[in-house]
């Protein structure tokens, strides 16, 4: 069993604070489901988390049984257990999810990638229904939305990491692959006891892949946390809903725009 | 004002009559030349100032050897790695050393041999047909010293269905070296001629010419390696010559020197000719690596396409500057042109300069050009896999370079090249 304890976490960019303390805490097997509306610093803790450089973390730690990840460098944070499954995944021409997969395996020592890796890989592709042609071609290069996320969960899937953080893993997603992506992430909570933070706006998500925490982040905190009901009823009342029972005025937290000094009048 | 190059020294080089005369002719035009300097544009952001010609010497007569004699029976060690194929040339110094080809072609009127002993009057008087259409003043130098070099001539309907190899060797410390190939496809042949050009870690000055004619109807497919010594300097053309519905498949790789200039030109001169040009070049240390491309349609409904790909490190420069010329002959025709570098670090640098000449006013045309670093994003998602940095950005590099190797004209080679790619790509540094 593992544990990823987030405690207290600030982070933000170019010196504007956005997360403002966030504690955070899933064990091995657990589905969190981490919700708040836009601006809210949903997508900063991810990147934050995996080490970004252009994300500063200001306070707090981040630990996967007890080894900070803050201080690590990204590839590291990786190695120790740490997958963040990305929003908008980036195209890599020329690079297979091969290459990827036996470069990830290599530069974690153990002798390398496991001996039956092409099998998996293709085991893999067909539970995730993905052509096999897609593994021979550049990462995410021409793919749709929907393959460019069945592709993160196989990476998900091959490099067996502790847990992982899905930043709106069901954006740009049809009802189909929402569905197959979601089965397949959930199988692995219970096939080896991944933990999941499962990052997202909607509710839709959450009747695929089944929370067994809901936490609400709003201004850069998490206001409110509670079982799979919160996630219902947030669906009836909506952020502003949750916002007014609490009392807060300050839903996102967007960094104040540059003054444009060609908008001064007299110029 | 050329010193060590002298008439005297480009007659004692030997061979056939008709070569000498050809030398000599050469080398008194060499003396009145104007020697090119980065002001003429065709040399601006070249290492052409740096180039002093008395720092070498032509190679002594005994050093290059009679046509004839090969010297290399077998072909020495190059040859057993040079794989399958039809035919084999090796050629030293701009001499042909040791030359095989395959009896059932050779039946058929394929000829392979040292351009010195050609017998035949109209192979001779092809020779040049290339460098004189567009001469500078180093294919004045490489015809006042030519000792010989690879012939290679398919006859009329001819296919050649495996490679035919030629291995260029040039050594000497600060000697001269003046490689030739020639390659005549008559009518309808098909051929595919590969090229290593390679030479020790010398002082060195290669001043090489590729000759490729490819007449009506014809298809050939050329690959070259370029892998020389990190002294060496080159200085190079490679230049066809299409009919009327010829092809031609041309890729080079360009991974040595310390200065490698080649010029890469393709004349689309019959109706509906094609030429497609690739490279893949990787520059670190100190070389520089520049590439002088055209692309010069002169008939109708012909067809170019031209993409060259690099990337340097270190304090490496590479150079790119390409000419689509569509001529008022060119009505129809259709010309690309691609040029993408990556610089991988802050010593690095690249140029790239795409310009088009259109004369005619019925043609498409395209031409792309990038120069940058590795995409942050890209690095940042290996990186979330587990995938160190410098790791990530070979995979990037390598995953770059990733489609000129899918379009090579010899698929089989695309595996072995990659290879050696990868092999310079790994020593960075």
């Amino acid at each position: 069993m593992s544990r990823l304890e987030i405690r207290d976490l600030h982070a933000g960019v170019d010196g504007f604070e956005i997360l403002r303390g966030v504690d955070l805490t899933i064990e091995s097997g657990e589905v969190h489901a981490l919700m708040g509306p836009n601006g809210s610093g949903k997508s900063t803790l991810s990147h934050a988390l995996m080490g970004r450089e252009d994300y500063d973390v200001t306070g707090g730690s981040a630990t996967i049984d007890g080894t900070e990840l803050l201080g690590l460098p990204t590839w590291q944070r990786a190695a120790h257990g740490l997958f963040l499954g990305m929003q908008y995944p980036v195209e890599v021409p020329g690079v297979t999810v091969r290459d990827l997969v036996d470069a990830a395996y290599a530069a974690r020592g153990n002798g390398g990638a496991p001996s039956d890796l092409p099998d998996r890989l293709r085991d893999e592709a067909a539970r995730l229904e993905i052509t096999e042609e897609f593994l021979t071609r550049g990462v995410n290069t021409e793919f749709s939305g929907g393959e460019q996320k069945r592709l993160e969960t196989l990476q998900l899937a091959v490099l067996e990491p502790k847990f992982a953080v899905l930043d709106e893993i069901d954006s740009g997603l049809d009802v189909d692959a929402l569905r197959d992506v979601a089965r397949r992430v959930e199988a692995m909570t219970s096939e080896r006891n991944l933990g999941v933070l499962a990052i997202t706006h909607y509710a839709r998500l959450l009747s695929e892949l089944r929370p067994d925490r809901v936490h609400i982040l709003m201004g850069g905190r998490i206001v409110r946390s509670g079982g799979p009901e919160l996630a219902q009823e947030l669906e009836r009342t909506g952020y502003e809903g949750i916002a007014a029972e609490l009392g807060i005025e300050e839903l996102s937290v967007e960094k104040p725009k540059e003054a444009d000094p060609f908008a001064e009048p007299g110029f | 004002m050329v010193t060590n190059f002298t008439t005297d020294a480009a007659r004692a080089l030997g061979g056939p009559d008709w070569l000498i005369a050809r030398r000599v002719a050469a080398a008194e035009q060499l003396q009145s030349l104007t020697w090119p300097t980065p002001a003429d544009e065709i040399w601006r952001y070249s290492r052409i100032d740096e180039l002093d010609l008395d720092r070498y010497q032509p190679l002594k007569p005994e050093v290059v050897g009679e046509p004839g004699t090969e010297r290399a029976p077998g072909g020495g060690p190059l040859a057993a790695e040079a794989g399958e194929r039809a035919g084999l040339v090796v050629v030293r110094d701009g001499r042909v050393v040791h030359h095989e080809l395959d009896e059932s072609l050779e039946a058929k009127g394929v000829m392979i041999c040292d351009l010195a002993m050609c017998t035949e009057d109209d192979v001779r008087g092809a020779l040049g047909t290339c460098s004189d259409a567009s001469p500078d003043a180093f294919t004045v130098l490489h015809d006042a010293f030519l000792a010989g070099g690879a012939l290679v001539k398919v006859p009329a309907g001819v296919v050649v269905d495996r490679p035919i190899v030629v291995l260029h060797w040039s050594e000497g410390q600060g000697c001269a070296s003046f490689p030739h190939t020639l390659v005549v496809l008559e009518e309808h042949a098909q051929a595919t001629i590969v090229e290593r050009f390679g030479s020790p870690n010398q002082f060195h000055l290669v001043g090489g010419v590729v000759e490729l004619l490819v007449a009506d109807d014809a298809h050939l497919r050329y690959l070259s390696l370029q892998e020389h010594g990190p002294k060496t300097w080159q200085i190079a053309l490679q230049r066809a010559h299409l009919g009327r519905d010829a092809t031609l498949r041309s890729s080079a790789v360009a991974l040595g020197g310390d200065y490698a200039r080649l010029r890469s030109e393709s004349l689309l001169a019959g109706e509906s000719a094609e030429s497609n040009l690739l490279a893949v070049y990787f520059g670190d240390g100190q070389q520089m690596l520049d590439f002088r491309t055209l692309q010069d349609h002169d008939a109708p409904r012909t067809r170019s396409d031209l993409l060259f790909k690099g990337a340097v490190e270190d304090d490496a420069r590479s150079v790119y500057s390409g000419l689509v010329r569509l001529r008022p002959t060119a009505q129809k025709a259709n010309a690309s042109q691609t040029n993408r570098n990556l610089v991988l670090t802050e010593g690095a640098s690249a140029e790239s300069i795409p310009n088009l000449e259109i004369e005619a006013n019925d043609v498409r045309c395209s031409h792309a050009s990038t120069v940058g670093p590795i995409d942050d994003d890209q690095r940042y998602y290996l990186e979330t896999r587990g995938i160190p940095p410098a790791e990530a950005e070979r995979l990037i590099v390598l995953g770059f370079f990733d489609d000129v190797f899918h379009r090579l004209p010899v698929a089989s080679l695309a595996g072995p090249l990659r290879r050696t790619v990868i092999e310079k790509v790994e020593h960075r540094g």
